[in-house]
Formats: C-alpha cells, structure tokens, sequence
C-alpha cells in the first residue's frame, strides 16, 4: 500500500471560524456549539482520507483557535456543546495512517499540541467558566474519547452500538497519546483495575457500563438526545462563574512573514534560525509606549496592543519552532527594549486581570504561552545584555529558560513585577520563582519585594540566584560561545529528557503526569520496534500482516 | 408458553452443559417474548406448514409438519465434526482449529458474530407486516418459513455467544432482542436492515439480494479457524439456501407475470402487474444496497481478520494458495473526475474477493429471470445489474455519482436520471397498491404467476397456512 507523505513541512497555525474545513462554530446565547465533521480529504496532507472524524493536526488547529475564540470574542457563551456531524460516530481520533507516515519528531509534537489544546479547554473550564458538554453521538474512539475526556461532562448515545474506547494499547500497540489514560483514573476516578479492563477493550464500553463504571456521565437513547443535551448545557450554563459581558475581542490575524528555513518575523518577536549551528535566537521586542493609565479601561487595551500581540506572536512562533525547525537545538533567548515599558505592560496586565474578566483572559493567554514554553523541547538560554527587557510578563521568559547568562555591565537589569507572583504558573501549580527556588520558597518573595523597589541590577539578581552565569564583558561572549558549542553538541534525545525532567519540580498535576509520565512512555513506545519496527503494531495497522512482538518486558 | 429446555432440539450436548442452560433458562423466555411482540403480526396462532431441522442425520434437517409459529422448536445444530479440522488460510494455516475462542482474537470473534446474529432478528421484524399481503398461502408459508428459520439462526449465533463468550456473550445476546429494525434508540446494527419491508416485491428482492450476501458471508466464516463457527455456520447454509430460493423465484415469478402480459401486448401497468422497467428498478436498488453490506473495498478489518484466520474466502479449499500475502487486487477508484486502476494488498481487498463471488451468483439469476422473459416471448428486453459503482454508500465510490453502466457522471446527471433507475416514492406507492391479501387455497395475486411446484412435494393448492383452532 503506498503509504501517504509526511504533512506539508510548514503548517499555519492560525484560523478561523469563516474558514474552518472541520468544524462548525455557532452561538445562541449562552451556549455555543462546535460541531466537528471532518472534511476527508481536506487534511493537512490532501492524498490523506480523514474517515471517521479522524484527525490530523489541521483538525486541532482549528479546535484550538475556536476555544480561544470563544474565550476572547464571546463573552456571553457560558457553556460549550462539542459533537459531531456525523450520525454514527462521534470521533475515531487520530489519524492512524497519518501517524504512521508521520516523522517521529512530528508525531511527538502532534501529540503535545493536541494535549495543550485538551488541557486550554480544562483550563478555560477552570479558569474562565467556560464549560464543555462532550455530546457523544456515535462512537467515540481513542483521542475521540481522549477529547471526551478533557470535556466537563460526557453524554453518551445509547443506542445498542456506539461505545467509548481506547484501542491504542491492543489494536496499535502504542498509548492514548492525548492524556486518555491519565484523565481516566486521576480526572474520572475510574477504578484502576477497571481503567486496565477498559484500555485493552478494542471495542470499548457501551450503555449502562459506561455509566457503572464511571467512564461517561450519562446515556441517552437516540430520541431523547438532542433534548437532553440542551437541558444539560443549559444546566452546565447556569452553574457557570462566567462573568464575562460586553464586547470582547476580536483577533486579526498575525501574518508572520516567514523567511524560509532563516526564521520567522512577527511585529514584536524575530525567530532567526541559523541551520548550519542549529543555533536560534528568539528575540522578543519590549513596548514602545506605555499602557493606559487606567488599568479599569481595559477596553483600551486592544488586539493590538503589545500585551496581547506579543503573547500571540510568542505563541505562533513556539509552534513555528516545534513544527518547522526540527533541527534546532537551543535558542538563545533574548529582549530588546525599554525595561520600564515592558514593567508597566505587565503591572497593567495583572491590575487589568484583577478588573475585567477580559484583563484576566489576557493574562491567562500568557500563562499558557509561557507554558508552551516550558515544554517545547528545545534547550534554552536566557541572554539578559545592555538591551534586555527581561520586565513584566518577558522576566518570566528568563525563568522559563533553563538556563541565564547575565552581562556584568551597569544598566544591565532584570525587573519582576506582580505577574510572578502567581498570576501566571507552570504546568506543575507554582509560579515559576517557586519551582526555581523549591529549597527556599522565601526567595520568590524576596525577589519579589526587592523588585518593589525598581529593576536589580546584574549582581543583585546573581546574587538572588536568578543568573547561571554571571560575567563581564571580557568573559562573556566566550562564556556564552562556549557554552553554545558545547550544548549543541549533545544527544538531543538525552536533552529532551533532561530537560523536561527538571523544568517540573515539586508537585504533580494532571498536566505534569500527562507531560512527564504519559508522554514520555508513549514517545519511548513510538519508537520501540513492536510498534513502528517493521513488524509492529503501528506500521502494520491497516496492512495485510500482522504484528509480530518480540514479547520480552522491560 | 416457555418451551422447555429438554425439548429443544440440539447435537450440542445441551443436557449436560449447565453454563448453556443458565443462559438459555433466560435467554429463551426473552426470545419467546420478543417473538411475540415484533414477529409475523396476525398470524401467530395459526397452523403453518412449516420445515423444522430436529437433528444433523440425513433428512434430520427437513422436518415438515405442522405447527404454531411460537412453538417452533428452535433448535442448535453444528454440523458434524469431521476429524481433526485444521484452519486453512492465513497465517495460523495448518495448525488445528480452534474448539475454544483464543483470548487473542475473543473480541473480533464476538463482533463478527454479534454483527451476523443481529441481521437475523432484524430481518423478522422488517418482514413482520408482510403476511397481511401476501399474494398466496404459497408465499405466505415461503415467508414464515423464511421468518422462523431467521429465528433460528439467531439460536446458533446465540448459542456460540452463550457457549464461548462469557458475561459478554450472555449480554450481547440479549442486546440482539433489545435492537429494534427502524428503532430511532437501538436500531438494528447494519443500516440495510433498518428499512421496513412492508410490500412483498421488496421482500423477494430482499431475499434475492440481500439474504445472499448473508450466503457469502456465512460461506467465508464457514472457513473459519474458530471451528464452532465454522461448523454453525456450514449448517446454516443448508436452510440460507431456501431463503435464496424464495427470493430468486419470487422474482422470477414476478417476471414471468410480466413477460406474460407483455407477450400479449398488454401493458403490465394497465393489468395491475409489475412493469419490466419498475422491476429493473428495484434491482437497482436492492443490489446495490446489498453491496454495501460486504463492506469497504479497502478494509484493513478483512485483512486482519484473514491473515487471523477468522473469516477466509468463498469456497477457500477449492483455491490454490491459501496465505494471499504478497499478492496484489486491482481495484478500480475514481480519482480526479476519472476511474483509475489502484492495486491494493490482496488481504485488504478481501471484502471485494467475496464481493466478486456475490456479484457473479446474482448474475446467474438474472440470466435465469432474462431466460424466463424470453421463454414468455418478450425479445430485446433484458433485466441487468448495474455496474458495482453504481448508487454506493460505501468504499471509495461512495460520494460519487455513477449512471448504471458505472461510468462517472456530474451531479446534474444524475438527478435528471436518478428516478430512473432508482424507485421513486410513486413507483413503491404503485406497487403497494397492488399488495392485496390472497389466502385462498391455490389462488394468486395478479401481479405474480405460481410456482412451477409446492413445498414438500405438496400441491401448489395445498393449504399451508391453516386458521387456528378455536
């Protein structure tokens, strides 16, 4: 069987609404509904058929865009019903062929964006009371279940056939890669002995069972399914915190000029990729003015502004990297700017956050870019010089780093501000002083009230523990070249897990346990021979052979 | 009125085996009851002529005598053992059959099953209004038989659920009794069978058509490694073969109606009877909704369930190679706006090879309804099947539109044409008018002629159907 190519190497991440080819977004009210029918051939790669409501990464794309959406441009919708077009099936997940074909980089970062979109809609749950309602129609298979899972609640159709399952573990031989597994015991509380009958269940579980065993909410037969759903948005609307009113607002597109394999160019962020190194620079262009002055006039702070421009760009740009640079493998991240600018952007953002519901959006869309952030697998140097901004939300981007070279030169600062003191945390639940400094949570607070104070300078921010490498301008750029050099010159493989090991101290949420545990198995599982040798499960899904294991257990 | 389970007739060893029991014990009570609520409506407690299998020896299964409907003895038969079988095809060919589900393969097993067994009650309830009007006490026996022989396959498939499948099995066979055909809540799982038979040129064409897929489906899991399967279904054939039998010659007599007038040079139409182009129409139909229940022409279920040795290919024994690895199917797709050759692994295009065994046995009845038009004198007119591109809802044509000769057309095209080859709502209200009950001992509806012959070596006028005793 000719197996299709890999995707179109440069995908955009951007969407919207007039333009989705999978999913239809509409608002009544205070209900909004997203209805996903997959477009066969209308994938990332066109040669590849999307049967099923499978998908591909141009499906989540637009997923993706609608939550934001829904977050930033309708304020008034409280709950969200998300179904399918279909009237057997619900969703069959992933596209089995489309990771097959797939490069193994790519699948890993399928994976991990198809999870953040999961766990932005837990998030908007949690956070902005907006809430999912899964009415699953038909059958609901693998990450079709996975996405059931990330919803508030689940309806199940009860209709003698349509079942939920996960049938990655016997029929493909690898994991649910979207956090299947994790949210069945840890979010479902499902019994673990029945979580494990459910996993290797190919066909998955049905009806009343379903119910019994804590995998779905409810069943409802054909008839009385389009009613219920209604009754129980309505209910999941009415039990809403949302707050949100009035106007919200309305994201343009970014239109990045993208200069081929030398990087990326946005408005306020350059991604400048030098193939030969491997070396990128991420440089990230503080404010040129300052915000309102009145933080209650948050209507003022427009699309355009630099506090949600530049979260937007950061975030693109991420994926940009993940997606379109595969070969790169550290960056060198710098701010350009004026540092007093880029402080007041982010005391405006967080006294914003405290006083409009779409101050507070904004402050969560940094929160979630800063923790695309500390998952993509690339390493990371902070380069903190005589033009860094590292001020506001941007200082985060210092933490987020793993590690920071700082220049011993007067006027060379760092400035904390309010958003670091817990307006916008890791994946782990703390901010980001707290992980750094979890032998001595009293340094987040010091650093925090020193900064009360103005910006610190060079050595006081060495001296509080927020510079790896400290040196003056005799020393600095060779420091820094070495420390390149030889960065680059490690397995990339060893990084990753080095990485992420130490990017998640302290306490495990569903997010770490997802990020840390499940992925990490099921990128191994990937690239073990039972699943994608040339008698694995994975490669021969779909063809005439079957499978031969090689049955010895780690 | 439960039938007790002694008097069940079985070469299964029923009487020792306390596991089938205790399903049965519950199962049969549930079976009885839904046969009473959806099974042939008015006419349960008359006395019908009727076939019953009451054991595997020679004749055994060809039991004819009279009885009520819901005393039918359902029973559950396997064909013989016949020596140490071994599975042949596959990659487990030559190893012995298994007497046991192999854990490994228990889910697929019990999907091939349950996906068998529900087209068996499904059928019952479609038909269910049919002997309100029935052209003859001919047909209707044809039809109860047809109906309580579903019944009884239902018995196998549940049997070999209760037998071999555990909790499951027992649940899943009592979800076969709570699917309803046409149900909005828990319609029968295979669309086909959702559709209300309720005019008997359907039900031949059902039983022509339809019940032949179930022919070949059960021919390819006859093969099957899981030897009680195997053995189950070889049994089932032997009576699948009556229900082809009705539907070949329900039509067949229909034509011969037709072809009758025409020879006259009267109008079908005008003499109440079914007109060649309306009959070309319905095939059309049937056909190709009969088509789609092989499913997908590329499917990687049929290819893992061969290379597993779990459902094999129509007479399999009688091929030459037995492991279809390395060999290729050429499959004709559209593609941009044009039909192209793909080559696909022959183990994925195994619905097709199946399909392609369908489609040549249909044609044989075709030749025989066109002999039976010519032999009545009517010449250039022809029934035909169309091409298998043709009105699909699955496999990769499915989308497309395609006139009856296969070629790809535009939408338009199609639209300006479909009610013509295609039955329109006008065409089945005209054949439903021509539904009007004969019961009468020997008579025939107008619109069909008898049949060459009776039922058992009984006269054509013999009174199969008999009003209950008060």
């Amino acid at each position: 069987m000719d197996t299709p190519a890999a995707p179109p190497a440069r995908v955009d991440f951007e969407a919207h609404p007039s333009t989705y080819k999978h999913w239809t977004l509409t608002v009544d009210g205070e209900i909004a509904r997203l209805v996903m029918k997959v477009q066969p051939f209308g994938g990332a790669n066109t040669e590849l058929e999307l049967k099923s409501n499978s998908y591909d990464l141009s499906v989540d794309i637009e997923l993706a865009d609608a939550v934001q959406r829904l977050r930033f441009e309708h304020p008034a919708v409280r709950a969200v019903v998300i179904t399918s077009g279909h009237e057997k099936v619900f969703c069959a997940g992933a596209n089995i062929y489309m990771l097959a074909a797939s490069t193994h980089p790519f699948k890993v970062n399928f994976c991990k964006y198809t999870n953040e979109t999961r766990l932005g809609m837990e998030e908007a749950s949690a956070e902005s009371g907006l809430r999912f309602l899964c009415a699953a129609n038909g059958a609901t298979a693998g990450g079709g279940y996975e996405l059931a899972l990330a919803c508030d609640e689940i309806v199940l159709v009860d209709d003698g056939s349509s079942t939920v399952s996960l049938p990655e573990v016997p029929l493909l031989g690898v994991l649910p890669g979207t956090g299947g597994l994790t949210r069945v015991v840890d979010k479902r509380m499902v019994r673990r002995d029945l979580a494990d009958a459910f996993s290797t269940l190919a066909e998955g579980v049905k009806g009343k069972r379903a119910v019994e065993w804590g995998l779905v909410d409810a069943v409802v037969p054909r008839s009385k399914f389009a009613d219920t759903i209604a009754l129980r948005a309505k209910a999941l609307a009415a039990k809403s915190p949302r707050t949100a009113s009035g106007p919200g607002m309305v994201f343009k597109p970014l239109q990045p000029r993208v200069n081929g394999d030398s990087g990326v160019e946005y408005k306020f962020i350059s991604l400048k990729v030098d193939a030969k190194t491997r070396v990128a620079e991420l440089t990230v262009r503080g404010p040129d003015e300052d915000p309102p002055g009145d933080a209650a006039e948050a209507g003022a702070q427009s699309a355009d502004s630099w506090g949600v421009r530049c979260a937007r760009e950061l975030d693109d740009a991420l994926l940009r990297l993940r997606f379109h640079y595969e070969n790169v493998g550290l960056v060198l991240v710098r701010t350009e700017g004026d540092r007093k600018k880029a402080h007041a952007a982010g005391e405006f953002i967080a006294s914003a956050a405290r006083k409009t519901w779409l101050g507070r959006e904004v402050q969560l869309l940094w929160a979630r870019v800063l923790r695309r952030f500390d998952i993509t697998a690339r390493s990371f140097f902070a380069v903190v010089d005589d033009k860094s901004c590292f001020a506001g939300p941007l200082f985060e981007l210092l933490l987020a780093c793993d590690r920071s070279y700082v220049l011993d030169q007067a006027g060379v600062a760092v400035f904390p501000g309010s958003l670091s003191g817990g307006a916008l945390p890791g994946w782990n639940g703390l901010t980001r002083l707290q992980t750094r400094f979890l032998k001595d949570p009293a340094r987040a607070d010091q650093i925090l009230a020193a900064a009360k104070e103005g910006p610190l300078d060079g050595a006081a921010a060495d001296k509080l523990g927020l510079a790896t490498v400290f040196a003056d301008d005799i020393d600095f750029e060779e420091e820094l070249r070495v420390a390149v050099e030889e960065r680059v010159s490690l397995s990339p493989d060893a990084l990753t897990g080095m990485e992420q090991n130490y990017r998640f101290t302290g306490p495990e949420t569903l997010a770490t346990k997802i990020f840390g545990r499940l992925s990490a198995w099921q990128n191994w599982i990937f690239i073990r021979p039972n699943a994608t040798g040339e008698t694995g499960a994975l490669t021969l899904y779909g063809k005439p052979e079957r499978p031969k294991f090689d049955f010895r257990r780690t | 009125m439960a039938q007790s389970l002694e008097s069940i007739p079985n070469n299964v060893d029923l009487s020792s085996d306390r596991r089938l029991q205790r399903a049965l014990e519950q199962w049969q009570p549930n079976f009885l009851a839904w046969w009473n609520q959806v099974g042939p409506e008015g006419f349960q407690a008359h006395q019908v002529y009727l076939r019953t299998a009451i054991s595997v020896e020679a004749g055994g299964w060809a039991h004819f005598d009279f009885v009520r409907m819901p005393d039918y003895r359902w029973g559950i038969f396997l064909e013989p053992k016949d020596g140490e079988r071994k599975i042949g095809f596959g990659d487990v060919m030559g190893e012995p059959a298994w007497e046991e589900v192999p854990g490994e393969h228990r889910n697929s097993l019990r999907r091939i099953i349950v996906t068998q067994a529900d087209t068996e009650p499904a059928s019952v309830e479609q038909q269910r209004l049919l002997g309100k009007t029935c052209p003859s006490m001919y047909d209707l026996r044809n039809l109860f038989q047809v109906n309580v022989e579903e019944g009884r396959h239902l018995w196998a498939m549940v049997y070999l659920l209760h037998r071999h499948f555990g909790r499951d099995g027992r649940e899943e066979a009592d979800e076969l009794l709570n699917r309803r055909s046409g149900s909005p809540d828990k319609p029968r799982i295979l669309n086909c069978f959702n559709e209300p038979i309720d005019e008997w040129l359907s039900f031949f064409f059902f039983a022509m058509f339809t019940d032949r897929d179930g022919k070949y489906q059960l021919s390819a899991l006859a093969q099957s490694g899981f030897d009680p399967l195997a053995r189950t279904t070889r049994f089932m054939l032997t009576e699948e073969a009556h229900h082809l039998f009705v539907g070949e010659m329900g039509v067949d007599r229909v034509v011969q109606r037709c072809a009758e007038l025409m020879a006259q040079g009267k109008d079908p139409r005008k003499e109440g009877a079914v007109p060649l182009e309306l009959l070309q129409k319905y095939c059309n139909f049937w056909f190709t909704l009969s088509l789609d229940l092989f499913g997908g022409e590329i499917s990687s279920n049929a290819a893992d369930f061969f290379a597993a040795g779990l459902k094999g290919r129509f007479r399999e024994e009688t091929l030459d190679e037995h492991k279809a690895l390395g060999e290729t199917y050429k499959l004709e797709v559209p593609q941009d706006g044009k039909i192209v050759e793909q080559e696909v692994p022959l183990r994925n295009a195994m619905n097709e090879v199946l399909r392609d065994e369908y489609v040549k046995d249909c044609q044989r009845a075709v030749d025989r309804w066109n002999k039976t038009l010519e032999k009545a004198g009517v010449t250039g007119m022809k029934l035909r099947l169309p091409n298998r591109r043709f009105h699909r809802a699955v496999g990769p044509c499915a989308g497309f539109k395609f006139n009856p000769d296969g070629q790809l057309i535009s939408e338009q095209e199609w639209a300006a044409n479909e009610s013509r080859w295609l039955p329109t709502a006008e065409d089945r209200e005209y054949v439903k008018s021509l539904m009007h009950p004969v019961i009468a001992t020997g008579q025939m509806a107008n619109w069909i002629a008898p049949p060459g012959k009776g039922i058992n070596a009984m006269p054509v006028n013999f009174e199969y159907v008999k009003p209950p005793i008060v």
